[in-house]
């Protein structure tokens, strides 16, 4: 047997596409879109009600929350307490869950359960009634929270940050003390049945979905939701202006560690420069082998974890990057942070690490895709987008044939240091 | 079901090959017997920098993570007071690179100075952003001490204190990893769209010629039983009142281990829990409330931990919770509400098996525990548990003689 050299790295295949699964679509009576995810290894199914969040003020933002949460503290049938114990009992998971621009209450069942979970559901989405003594208890509790997470130094970075990057629009708005105190039930009860309607639901089910489970869902929610119906609000977004650059520091003068924020608007997913600006970003501090990481962390030490993000909205999007350092070397942190990025607008990013950041990024679409609700995942990011299922397609093509030039050009126009807005929270030094 | 096939190389390295091929990727997790436990009690942390440190480059291999990212690969890795636990999730495709990196790295480290210095550094930052940072986050850093005198779980994972990973030296480094980084002291899974044949072949030839070290006799002092209620009280600068009470339990191999975890779930599994459905909404005197088990291998903890409503004295809400846990001991526990937590189980594991990683990593602890195949008898243990055992267990804990109470205060200032 020859003698293995171990400094060898074994041969291997880049990576250059991936199969995704194109969902079934079934449109009820009502209008009701349902995409049907059906992969049936295990008798177990999630099924996600989505709707978009409609805002009549862009300060409404505590309010549309609060209604994704309160939905399961009462319906005229069922109490608070009954409603918790039905779903424990089945084993269940009822999680709402709130976003910048959607509202979604999630499902996760096994099959054999859901004839008793379906009904419910039903209930909670047409009939929620807002109890007032839950409000008073959610609006306590919220308020304690609120008060523990206001502590935490990136916690406080972060609101910040979206304030200042976003403004008085609804994904710059955060929620105070005195927002809480301003909830009133009628208020959840009037978005509730602006928001939780029909018209403004999609359903997107994955797992073992068989025909039965469409069929249940179809009579349950395929017909007239209400007596009464509201007009559907309509989505006015404001414009969003673009934020001065601005250091803002929030000075704590017993922190270990400084939180820092930094970034700006950016572009959404339907533009075309998008994939190629994730590239970048990835090769920025998108990875663990990111040039931030290695700089900040592998070579100098001064933290834990930081990283830097694309986020596509529906209306805007934005860049960030995020760190907690030590607070004696958080301006030393400012500067590194600066010369990587200035890196980027000046030298071509050379082709072997093109080359691995290109693999990194197709094995990690591929990695995310090892179950049904992967692939579900994947198609929401683009429907709500406005997009389809091609989109991947083209991104495919971007991250495998970009071009170093490209690369430059897009850091040139889309990452701006002197226009970024910096957040520190503990200490500047 | 989790099918699994298993065999040992002749190095003593154990090896589970689990083949899941509705997914295009492979997993590879190593588990080594090695974990916070395992320290001195002088050096403590050691266990997780020593995690760090093993992403520093190996003896062939300058760098770990590049070569990985390159094949399409991601990895991480945790330490807990038992284990030290590596994994890599990449293209099945490319499944030999992770046979290199791994083996490579359990040959021999680079042990280089700089990464040591640098990793120090990285997990000083790690202790302050998770422990020193944020209200309440030296918690377990008090509550250990506080329930165990002897046993080694009386420190984190992270460690006593900053200075112990300060002054850790290049020799400390050296002599954990020829004591505890050895195929011997280790279990591979593989698992994804892999086939056991292959695996095998793989496995011998990048891991067959490691030699073996030898497996240490672990021999940790016991932890003596608890003769009286401990106390501490910590005046902090945090926004609220804040409650911890850990009470000793079962082994993790112990009979009365899944009696002890349905206990917790009685009392905070889901919004119909006892605690949270009694305390919260019922007698509004928690804003938060939880129980959970510390899941070790030796015997470990049950924790209720929960923030008082800020008009609510600590006495009330102390007392409060030692009177759900006094019913769990005085009244047996009805069908109905048994039934409700071994459902919720049920469904949680068979939703577990969704994730071929969660899969490799059960599989790997369960045959560090003895025996793979026990992950799939794993439901039928908790549903064999009767409602006499959760009360025998609950008279047996929740005992005043078998608590250690962490109560911090707020500050006015806060």
């Amino acid at each position: 047997m020859p003698m293995l050299d171990r400094t060898l790295p074994p041969a291997f295949r880049p990576i250059t596409g991936f199969d995704l699964i194109r969902p079934r679509l079934v449109t009820f009576g009502n209008g009701v879109k349902l995409f049907v995810f059906r992969e049936g290894t295990q008798d177990l199914v999630r099924i996600e009600w989505v709707f978009n969040n409609v805002f009549e003020r862009e300060s409404q933002g505590l309010l549309n929350m609060a209604v994704n949460e309160l939905m399961l503290e009462g319906t005229s049938a069922y109490s608070s307490a009954q409603i918790a114990e039905l779903v424990d009992f089945h084993g269940a998971f009822l999680v709402p869950q709130f976003g910048y621009d959607q509202s979604t209450l999630t499902l996760f069942s096994l099959n054999k359960h859901l004839g008793n979970l379906l009904p419910l559901v039903k209930d909670i989405l047409t009939d929620a009634t807002f109890p007032e003594a839950e409000l008073e208890t959610y609006v306590r509790n919220n308020k304690q929270k609120l008060q523990v997470s206001l502590k935490k130094n990136s916690f406080v970075a972060r609101r910040l940050f979206n304030k200042r990057v976003f403004g008085p629009t609804r994904y710059g708005y955060v929620p105070g003390m005195a927002d809480y105190d301003r909830l009133s039930d009628e208020a959840l009860l009037a978005q509730f049945l602006k928001q939780c309607t029909a018209d403004n639901c999609t359903l997107v089910v994955s797992g073992n979905v068989t025909d039965d489970v469409i069929a249940s869902l179809e009579r349950l929610f395929g017909g007239q939701w209400r007596d009464e119906t509201v007009a559907p609000a309509a989505d006015n977004p404001p414009v969003f202006v673009p934020p001065h650059a601005l250091l803002m520091v929030d000075e704590r003068k017993e922190a270990l560690q400084s939180a820092i924020r930094i970034g700006y608007q950016s572009i959404q997913r339907r533009h075309p420069d998008f994939p190629g600006l994730q590239v970048l970003n990835t090769v920025l501090g998108g990875y663990f082998g990111s040039r931030l990481m290695v700089n900040i962390r592998e070579d100098k030490g001064y933290t834990y974890n930081i990283s830097s993000a694309l986020v596509s909205l529906k209306h805007a999007a934005f860049f960030t990057l995020a760190s907690e350092v030590g607070v004696q070397v958080t301006k030393a942190t400012l500067a590194e942070i600066e010369s990587e990025i200035q890196r980027l607008r000046d030298e071509p990013v050379d082709e072997a690490e093109l080359a691995l950041v290109r693999n990194y990024m197709m094995g990690a679409m591929l990695g995310s895709l090892e179950n049904i609700f992967s692939h579900a995942d994947l198609f929401k990011n683009v429907y709500f987008s406005g997009l389809d299922l091609d989109y991947y397609d083209y991104y495919t093509q971007v991250v495998n044939t970009i071009t170093p030039d490209t690369l430059l050009r897009l850091a040139n126009t889309y990452l701006d240091y002197d226009k970024m807005v910096k957040v520190v929270v503990g200490k500047l030094v | 079901m989790v099918t699994f096939e298993r065999f040992t190389l002749a190095n003593g390295l154990r090896v589970l090959v689990h083949e899941d091929n509705a997914t295009p990727m492979a997993v590879v997790n190593i588990l080594y017997d090695v974990g916070a436990r395992d320290e001195d009690p002088e050096r403590t942390g050691f266990a997780h920098l020593f995690e760090h440190l093993m992403f520093g480059g190996s003896v062939n291999i300058p760098n770990y993570d590049g070569p990985l990212q390159r094949v399409g690969g991601q990895n991480n890795a945790f330490t807990s007071n038992d284990i030290t636990n590596y994994y890599i999730t990449l293209p099945a495709a490319n499944l030999e690179t992770a046979f290199w990196l791994e083996s490579d790295r359990m040959l021999g480290l680079a042990f280089s100075e700089k990464s040591l210095e640098v990793q120090r550094s990285v997990v000083c930052e790690e202790f302050k952003q998770r422990y020193l940072d944020q209200p309440y986050g030296d918690a377990w850093l008090r509550l250990r001490p506080l329930a165990y005198k002897e046993h080694p779980y009386r420190w984190a994972t992270i460690g006593k204190e900053l200075a112990h990973i300060e002054q850790a030296s290049m020799d400390d480094v050296k002599a954990f990893f020829a004591r505890h980084y050895a195929p011997d002291n280790a279990i591979m899974v593989v698992a994804g769209n892999v086939e056991t044949g292959a695996v095998r072949q793989l496995a011998e030839k990048w891991f067959g010629p490691i030699p073996p070290r030898g497996k240490g006799v672990r021999s940790l002092t016991a932890e003596p039983p608890q003769r009286e209620a401990r106390r501490e009280i910590v005046h902090a600068s945090v926004p609220q009142d804040n409650l911890y009470i850990a009470f000793h339990g079962p082994a993790r191999l112990d009979r009365a281990y899944h009696t002890m975890d349905l206990l917790s779930d009685l009392l905070s599994q889901g919004a119909s829990s006892r605690l949270y459905r009694r305390l919260v909404k019922e007698k509004p005197l928690f804003s938060e409330i939880n129980a959970y088990q510390t899941g070790s291998i030796d015997p470990g903890l049950l924790v209720v931990e929960g923030k008082p409503l800020p008009d609510v004295p600590i006495d009330t809400a102390e007392n409060a919770i030692w009177a759900e846990l006094e019913a769990l001991a005085a009244e047996p526990v009805g069908v109905y509400e048994l039934n409700k937590v071994k459902n919720k189980v049920e469904s949680t594991l068979v939703f577990g098996e969704m994730a071929i990683l969660e899969k490799a990593m059960n599989l790997a602890y369960f045959e560090l525990l003895g025996d793979a195949g026990e992950l799939n008898r794993e439901v039928d243990r908790y549903l064999s548990v009767t409602a006499d055992d959760i009360q025998q267990l609950a008279a047996q804990m929740f005992r005043k003689e078998n608590s250690s109470t962490l109560i911090y205060i707020a500050h006015a200032d806060a």
